[in-house]
């Protein structure tokens, strides 16, 4: 076996296994620095030993074991910190739930308890998007850094305070029991959506980390998917991300502009995902309380179906919109809503939504101005749209999306 | 492992029906019944009222500055304590959520250091 072939092993067992590995060594140890060193090191003796001895079958109980043997060296070698990792130990262990019965082969699945642990209330946000990239995603602090637009030093700063809060304050690596999941599963499934927004928001093609970021997102909520079967808005989730990364092909253009969710070759959509997240609809559907995920995948599952935007079915999506702003109400929500409004009874009925919508609650929210440009552009209020257009352009954040306005704005 | 749940008050909150005199007093009893009853008590104190209080600044020349009552630039005042022997952070944030202080004031909870140097 050539050596980039044992590197490629490696980097794709590192990524798959990392989070597994990480969350074994968690529960075995108490403590998620020991387990990141004691992971590493164990990834590093993969580099060095698969050259030459070819990947083990095993890779994963591979890693597991030596990087057991690594950890219990370290705790022979500092007996104070050996002693209050076993006192953490006896103090949690009492209290510990059983081990996550998602198991491959014998060695059980664990990587719950990990996501629960940094997408924890107790952590800010920031920390919990960070930590889960980190220890579930397998991407580096430098990529997590640059995926969030953060100086490296900083992000290494959030990590760690983070890490030390979970050690200082203990909290706990536990899966919550099942009356507590409504509290704490939405923080999870935030962590990985917000995950997902920051790449898609930001995605131009050209920028590889930030399609990444999508990437991890889908691939952090496909582990998930498969610990927590059963869970509607998780399942929600995962269809609702996969459905809309699907228009990613369509949505840069050929010079790299944006192109608008009308103007799509729907014929460039990932017909892939789109199945893979259609089949996955009625599941998030199903159950007494249908949640804010699952009604966006349903949504997103409409416009999947649909030939063109004047064929989609309208009237299902102001349904829908009127399910989601009932189950989870935001101003944002209604925005959308209004614009599915016009697509349904014309233009000027969605501007009479806009109208009625509560303009402070949206103040500074670049799609408002927008959206009500496009209405009046359609209408043919041609001074009233340029100056909704421009109203949109000085609050606009993102380059390409200033461009795509700006284009607008020259059209008319 | 031990947490320290800080009952914070707000100074300039109005008192609501809820937090008034015998009522209050009836929930901290029950709340302080169940800390017994599960084992987890290590120290309990209530505070007197924040009017009471003085504070103390020694000066760089060493001179004691003595004023009246609490910090005057935070509304937020102390009212009392848990110390609890707790199992890790979700426990903890479950008593002080059970606390009667964290409504319409809220609980700060506080992990005290352990003996070993961190």
């Amino acid at each position: 076996m050539t050596d980039r072939r044992a590197l490629g092993a490696v980097e794709s067992v590192f990524r798959e296994e990392h989070g597994r590995l990480l969350a074994l060594l968690v529960r075995q140890f108490g403590d998620l620095d020991l387990a990141e060193d004691v992971a590493s090191e164990a990834i590093e003796a993969a580099l060095q030993r698969w050259p030459l001895d070819g990947v083990p079958g095993e890779p994963v109980a591979w890693l597991l074991t030596v990087a057991r043997r690594r950890a219990v060296d370290r705790l022979r070698r500092d007996r104070a910190y050996a002693a209050r990792l076993a006192l953490l130990l006896a103090e949690t262990r009492g209290q510990a739930s059983a081990p996550a019965d998602s198991a491959r082969g014998d060695i059980p699945d664990e990587r719950l308890r990990l996501f629960f642990a940094c997408c924890h209330p107790a952590l800010a946000v920031e920390a919990q998007t960070a930590l889960t990239l980190r220890c579930l995603g397998g991407l580096s602090t430098v990529q997590v850094a640059r995926a969030f637009l953060v100086p490296e030093a900083t992000m290494a700063q959030r990590i760690v305070r983070a890490k030390r809060k979970i050690r200082d304050a203990r909290i706990p690596f536990r899966v919550p029991a099942a009356e507590e999941l409504a509290d704490r599963l939405p923080a999870v499934l935030r962590v990985i959506y917000l995950i997902f927004t920051e790449g898609y928001a930001a995605a131009t093609g050209e920028d590889l980390l930030q399609v990444e970021l999508c990437q991890e997102a889908i691939r952090l909520a496909r582990i998930l998917h498969q610990l927590l079967r059963q869970d509607p808005e998780t399942t929600g989730l995962l269809a609702l991300m996969l459905l809309v990364d699907a228009r990613r092909p369509a949505r840069i253009g050929p010079t790299g502009e944006l192109v608008g969710f009308e103007a799509q070759d729907r014929g460039l959509w990932d017909a892939e995902r789109i199945a893979e997240g259609l089949a996955l609809v009625p599941a998030a559907l199903t159950g007494p309380r249908v949640g804010p995920y699952a009604l966006q995948a349903a949504i997103a599952a409409v416009h999947a179906e649909a030939a063109d935007v004047a064929t989609t079915d309208w009237p299902q999506i102001v349904a829908l919109y009127d399910l989601l702003d009932r189950a989870a109400p935001s101003p944002v929500v209604e925005l959308n809503r209004a614009v599915a409004v016009a697509m349904r009874d014309g233009s000027q009925a969605g501007l009479d939504a806009l109208d009625a919508l509560d303009t402070d609650a949206l103040r500074g929210y670049h799609l408002l101005p927008a959206a009500r440009a496009d209405l009046l552009r359609r209408l043919g209020r041609n001074t009233e749209a340029a100056e909704a257009y421009r109203a949109a352009l000085e609050l606009v954040g993102n380059d390409r999306e200033r461009a795509y306005l700006q284009n607008r704005l020259e059209e008319l | 492992m031990k947490y320290m749940l800080l009952i914070v008050g707000d100074r300039e909150a109005a008192p609501t029906a809820e937090d008034d005199g015998p009522n209050l007093m009836h929930q901290f009893m029950a709340y302080h019944k169940q800390v017994l009853d599960a084992g987890i008590m290590v120290d309990s104190n209530v505070l007197d009222s924040y009017e009471s209080a003085t504070s103390v600044r020694v000066d760089e020349s060493g001179q004691r500055l003595v004023t009246d009552g609490p910090f005057a630039e935070t509304r937020e005042y102390l009212g009392g304590y848990y110390i609890l022997d707790l199992p890790d952070l979700d426990a903890a944030i479950d008593w002080a959520a059970r606390c009667p202080g964290a409504r319409p004031g809220r609980v700060e909870i506080r992990p005290i250091q352990q003996f070993f140097p961190s």
